[in-house]
């Protein structure tokens, strides 16, 4: 069985504010990935990777279509359909660290575990242990990464990504402000996702990280909307 | 997961102008709704009838499987003495200026049926600490304390009969983005924590993004727009709230 299915998808962003203006970024797009299987999702910039993968995660809505992650149907699916999916199923690694100031490098990474139930100690080494594999000065553990550069918050974005066995991973250029060695350790969490049976869709633009960890490119360029005839 | 709260069809009319119209929603334990829309768009009003603080004209309003419309006055009130908490956007509206700071906690307490001073005090000191204050300014008055600390004291308040459902009126209005901040820090804790659910209504989409699960958009006493918090802000549908959206300053 897939883990994930994208079937007939389509997108398009009315703006109701700039004369309704309607912006198609992808039509009939379809995807299936399998358990163990890492998928890159292709094309030059502004043919829709975001969009597809911000759609898979329940951020953007979809037009039309269907996609289904592990049965779940998520078009005009509840949001707590979705949210629970993204609780425990649903893993996603945004370039963005959008966080309480003020909250704790550790505590931001031991988020989504405690939000499993798991005990906040469990959770916390959980989480440290994962920061320390991604080389993340342990002075910075206590503070919170509103304040820290780009590569050491995409490093705890990662982490918290990666703390809990998600099934389904979706990565958006999990590697791209890491120096060489950070960007191994991240190819390796993304090696042993796969070997658990993760299924991972992602954007790598870094050609040497999607040749190591993907199986194979979709290019969603193939999904352009055609202009009416 | 049975909802502990369910709102139907909810209006409220002042005179021939709408307060708010057909609103509804239901609410989980452990879930936040965030409310948003400008100042006369309905929220507040709503926030308020769901409360008790005004009657709606026309709607439904259970809470735990009973009907809060026809539920005997003395009975609304226990509940909101014990299970619910309002968090008033001015502290003063939800303390008593005159009372000292463990007084203003213990009160509730109190209300809910504790009558052990020495336990009361404790408690008290302890929720003191819990929203960081000093737990040595027990005895001083709420007038002492700053706008921020003011507003942490009627959390603890609040929270303190351990309530399952707080409804907040912009909370963080008025104070510093610092203070903000650690407002928020501590209110998405106790949410965890206790396994709190809790309406948050306010104007700052920042808030909402970082303390609710699920957001709805008010127009004109109307919901909009209702969906998961992030995506309603990152691919909003409505033509208003892509207007709001879209008018939020970049720090």
């Amino acid at each position: 069985m897939s883990a994930v299915e994208v079937s007939g998808l389509s997108k398009a962003f009315v703006l109701h504010n700039q004369g309704a203006a309607r912006i198609g970024v992808l039509q009939d797009a379809a995807l299936t990935v399998a358990p163990g299987e890492c998928v890159a999702l292709g094309g030059a910039s502004g043919s829709g990777k975001s969009t597809l993968l911000r759609m898979l995660a329940g951020n953007y809505l979809a037009t039309e279509g269907s996609i289904r992650v592990l049965g779940t149907e998520l078009v005009g699916a509840p949001p707590r359909t979705i949210a629970a999916l993204r609780r425990d199923r649903l893993g996603h690694v945004s370039q963005f660290l959008r966080v309480v100031p003020r909250v704790p490098a550790r505590d931001v990474v031991a988020d989504p575990l405690l939000a499993l139930g798991c005990a906040p100690d469990e959770a916390r080494a959980r989480a440290e242990d994962l920061l320390a594999r991604l080389n993340l000065p342990e002075r910075l553990w206590s503070l919170s990464p509103t304040t820290f550069s780009g590569g050491e918050q995409q490093r705890v974005n990662v982490a918290r990504g990666f703390v809990h066995p998600y099934p389904v991973l979706l990565l958006d250029e999990p590697t791209a402000s890491l120096d060489g060695t950070n960007r191994d350790v991240v190819l390796s969490l993304i090696e042993a996702a796969k070997s658990r049976g993760a299924a991972v869709i992602g954007i790598f633009h870094d050609d040497v990280a999607r040749d190591r960890v993907c199986d194979r490119v979709v290019d969603v360029a193939e999904y352009a909307p055609q202009a009416a005839a | 997961m049975t909802p502990l709260l369910e709102v139907s069809d909810l209006t409220v009319r002042y005179g021939t102008r709408i307060g708010c119209a057909d609103v509804g929603f239901d609410l989980a334990p452990g879930e936040v709704l965030g409310v948003v829309g400008e100042s006369g768009s309905g929220k507040t009003t709503m926030l308020r009838s769901v409360a008790g603080f005004v009657a709606p004209d026309a709607g439904r309003l259970h809470y735990a499987g009973r009907d809060l419309r026809t539920m005997a006055e003395p009975e609304r009130r226990r509940l909101l003495r014990t299970d619910w908490a309002f968090v008033h956007q001015h502290a003063r509206d939800g303390l008593r200026m005159g009372v000292s700071a463990g007084g203003n906690v213990g009160e509730r307490l109190m209300a809910g049926g504790a009558r052990h001073y020495g336990d009361i005090r404790a408690t008290a000191a302890d929720w003191l600490q819990r929203v960081e204050i000093d737990p040595a300014r027990i005895d001083d008055r709420p007038a002492q304390f700053s706008g921020g600390m003011q507003q942490r004291l009627q959390i603890a308040r609040a929270l303190v009969t351990a309530p399952r459902l707080v409804l907040m009126d912009e909370p963080t209005g008025g104070l510093d983005v610092s203070v903000q901040a650690r407002l928020l820090d501590l209110l998405r804790g106790l949410v965890r924590e206790m396994g709190l659910a809790a309406i948050v209504v306010t104007h700052d989409i920042g808030v909402v993004r970082l303390l609710a699960d699920r957001l709805m958009v008010m127009k004109d006493g109307r919901v909009v727009e209702t969906g998961l918090t992030d995506q309603v802000l990152d691919d909003p549908q409505h033509g208003y709230t892509q207007l709001l959206v879209s008018s939020v300053l970049a720090a």
